[in-house]
Order: C-alpha cells, then structure tokens, then sequence
C-alpha cells in the first residue's frame, strides 16, 4: 500500500490545486483602466488651478487649494450619491491615488455608521479606512523633515 | 449505551424520518433579478426593506420567512415548539431580533454560512427524538450587513477579487413535523444528516472563500459515503450550499483525491444558480441566505414536485473573524450535510 504523504505535503498539494484553479485579477486591464481614469482625474485638478488662477487671479498655491478643496467636494458628493464605489469599481487605483480616494475612505464610513448615532457610529468610525494613511503618512513627513533638516544644515 | 441512530462515524439516521411541513423564503431584490426570481416567496422592493437599518432588514427579511412558512403550513407561533437559527452578524443578532418578535422558543446557531444545513441537521434530531415537533429551521444573511461585518464601508471604491463571492439577502424557513395527519400533505421527508468536522487546509486569503471550504465539503461528503456505503450516482443532486465557481471546481477535484469521485453531471451549486453570470457576483453567492433561499424556492419545490427523489443537501461555511484573520490566522472551514427524500405516495 503506497504510504500516505504527510500532512505538510498534502496541504502545499492542496494549495497548488488552489492556485491553478482561482482566477487572476487583470492586471494589464487594470493598470490601464487606472491610469487614464487616473490621469483624467488629475488633468481636472490642473485644469481648476489654472482657471482659477485665470479668472481670479488666485496665486499658484491658492489654485492648488481650490483644486484640491473642490475635488474632495467632488468626491464626496459622488460617494454621498452612491456614484463613485462604481467609478472606484472600474478604475481601481485610479481613483484611491489622487486626493479623490482619501475623500471617498473619509465620507464612506460616516455613511455607512450613521446608524449608530453621531458619535459613537459616524465620530469614532470616520477614519477606519483613512486612520492608517494619516498615522503612517504623518509618521513619515516628520521622519523626512528630521533627515531633511539635517541634510541642509 | 451506544447511540443507537449513529451510523458510523459522522452521520445519524433519523429513524421516523420527520417531514418538511412548509418552508417559505424571502429575499432581496437583486436576487429577485436573479434567474430563480418568480420562485420566491416574498422579494423586498428594496435592500432596506423598510427599516431604519440593514441589520434590522435582515431580521425582518427572517421573520417574514418564518410568517410565511407558518401561514402555509396554517399553524399560529404558539404551536411551534422550537426554532433554530443563525446568521452571519455578531452575536447572531438579526435571528435573535427575529425570535424576539416571534417568541417561539429559541436555540441560536452558529455556522457560517452552513447554517442553514446546520439548523436542519440539528432540527432533525430534535423532531426525531421527540423533543420539538413541528419546529423551525432558519438562516439568514444580508449583503450589506455582511460588508460591513467582514469587509468595507458599501460605497468605498474598492475592487473585488476575481474569486470574491457575493453575500445574498435573504432568508430561509423550513418546518419539521412528525405529524402524518396534517390536512396540507407534505411531500418531502429528511432521512439522514451527516455532521462535519471543521477541517482547514491553510487558506488565508478571505477573498477566496471557496477554496477555504472545498476540503471541508469534501471531507463531510467522504464521510457520509464512508459511513452509509450510499453510491453518490443514487442522488438526483448533490448540492452545495455556496462554494462558488472555485469551491466547485477544487470540490470535484479534492474529492477524486481523496478516493470518492463524485458525479460532476449531478452537482449544483446555490451560490452558482442564484444569480445570472451578468449580475457581476463574480464567483457566486454566498452567506446563510444563499443556501437557504434556493433550498425553499428552488431545491424543495422540486422534490416536492417529484423531479428529485432524493437529494444530498449540504451548506459549507467558512468560519472566519475579521479579527483572527488580520491576526494572520488561516479560515476554517466547516460542510454539514442532509439527506432529504420524497415521500413515496
């Protein structure tokens, strides 16, 4: 009688079965679809500094402002309307890269934990998604200023 | 004392082999659009269902499914002796909520989504002991209670893997009897069940669910024809509850590993005849609803009918926290089994 495999073996058998068997994400798709709905999205945010800049005469770091303030606007109304899980569906990092991803992580969990009341639902939840990126990013700008101060002095 | 409805080491026998009364179902709409969508029973207009929160849509949705399995079977609540019934939210709180209003006496159950399987299994012997009759098997899930128990927020813009499943809104109620005299004639009896060991095969990844649950559904469906020395040909279907386009297809092949091949033209899948290719679910559907509504609309009006004479009906759930699978932890995965039989006239 042919002796049984080991346990270890008999899961890495099953686990290679897995593999062959689970459909892969389309990459090439979807780093396509990424980039050019990517790519719209911030051509609108340049677009707003410049008209800004045109018609109000904004500075160049007041235009950045306005473009960023109105495209979290954009977002979270989008999101609020239940548009923009579909836009994020289709072009994936396309949508969480630009400053429309951080707005969208923001207003989609004080939607979604309004039921439990303002600040035990939507208050302590409201940076479920978002709280890492803000820990992390923060994290990292003040480790990069230390290294930067030093460097120039 | 030996156990004397035991046979062998997994499955029980029930010997007065209790009835299937009435069953009833209630979905949502999505699944209302979905290829068995004219054989619910009661399809919500919308995925709210009339209530403040999701979680309280989903004990409606079951205690709309128990109020109509109990009208058709024409009993008030204070006849039924017992309900048994899971969901998929902590602490099982849409069944708790629906048992509340119903105020049949309660047992609450945990299976993921093979709960539905579970409650008839354990149903079962209740009714067959004596100890219940006629009693109530549930289970329920909801999509959007389900989001946000396992996964994100409804409107973050994430993609879904490939092998992710669907949750299904819905809700099932089937009720046991041993009462041969009822004016309604039930056609339908279980005659077996057969319990499952959780089994894990070291899948982590809680976007393929399927794959955590094929050795487990394997493994139960090994079990029971080890047991009973039944031929797995003698079914009219074997019939998983929600292992998805993937469980499906490593069930097939784990099985014919394992040394029991099984009939791939006599295999169905809930998850997989819920919904149409194009309602983007991507691998199936899944949750306690999934096997719980197609077995009431779909699977028990069949046998009824007499298309089926005997049918292996088994739900397999992947029994996984968000909390020990950020931990790292690999799912575990677990496939109850019932045998369920036409009455011969």
């Amino acid at each position: 009688m042919q002796k049984s495999p080991s346990k270890q073996q008999f899961i890495q058998q099953y686990k290679r079965m897995v593999s062959a068997v689970t459909p892969k994400s389309k990459a090439a798709q979807g780093c396509l679809r990424a980039f050019w709905v990517g790519g719209v999205i911030c051509v609108l945010g340049q677009v707003l500094i410049d008209v800004s800049m045109y018609f109000w005469q904004f500075s160049y770091t007041q235009g950045a402002c306005f473009a960023s303030i109105s495209l979290v606007f954009l977002t979270a109304l989008l999101t609020g309307i239940g548009i923009f899980d579909v836009i994020g569906k289709y072009a994936g990092a396309g949508t969480v890269v630009p400053i429309t991803g951080f707005a969208n992580a923001m207003v989609s969990p004080a939607m979604e934990f309004r039921p439990e009341g303002w600040v035990l639902g939507t208050g302590a939840r409201l940076f479920t998604i978002a709280g890492p990126v803000l820990v992390y990013g923060i994290a990292a700008s003040v480790l990069v200023g230390v290294i930067y101060y030093f460097l120039v002095l | 004392m030996k156990a004397e409805n035991r046979i062998g080491y997994q499955t029980v026998e029930y010997k007065n082999k209790p009835l299937i009364a009435a069953y009833a179902c209630a979905v949502g709409p999505r699944e209302g659009q979905g290829p068995l969508g004219d054989q619910f029973d009661l399809v919500a207009q919308s995925p709210e269902f009339g209530q403040e929160s999701y979680e309280k849509a989903e004990a409606a949705l079951l205690r709309e499914a128990c109020h109509i399995c109990l009208s058709k079977a024409g009993k008030g609540e204070k006849s039924i002796q017992a309900m048994l019934g899971g969901d998929l939210l902590n602490q099982i709180m849409a069944s708790s909520l629906a048992a509340r209003e119903l105020k049949i006496p309660f047992l609450g159950l945990y299976g993921a989504c093979s709960t539905m399987a579970e409650s008839l299994l354990v149903g079962g012997m209740l009714c067959d002991g004596g100890y219940a009759s006629p009693l109530l098997c549930t289970a329920g899930s909801h999509y959007a209670t389900a989001e946000r128990q396992y996964r994100y927020p409804l409107e973050y813009a994430c993609q879904r893997t490939p092998a992710a499943q669907w949750t299904v809104t819905g809700a099932g109620a089937v009720m046991l009897s041993l009462d041969e005299n009822s004016e309604k004639k039930p056609r339908v009896r279980l005659v077996r069940g057969c319990m499952g060991r959780v089994v894990d095969m070291g899948i982590a990844d809680a976007n393929n669910m399927g794959a955590a649950m094929a050795p487990a559904a394997a493994a139960t469906l090994c079990a029971y024809f080890d047991d009973t020395k039944d031929d797995p040909r003698s079914f009219d279907r074997i019939i998983t509850g929600d292992l998805g386009m993937v469980g499906s297809e490593l069930l097939l092949e784990w099985s014919e590993k394992l040394g029991h091949p099984l009939p791939e033209e006599k295999m169905m899948d809930c998850g997989l005849t819920i919904f149409h290719p194009s309602q983007d679910s991507h691998a199936g559907g899944s949750g306690c609803g999934c096997a719980a509504s197609v077995l009431c609309a779909h699977i028990l009006p069949k046998i009824e009918r007499g298309e089926w004479k005997k049918v292996l009906f088994m739900a397999t759930g992947a029994l996984l926290s968000p909390t020990t699978s950020q931990q790292g932890e690999t799912i575990p995965g677990i496939a109850h089994a019932v045998v369920i039989e036409g009455v011969q006239e």
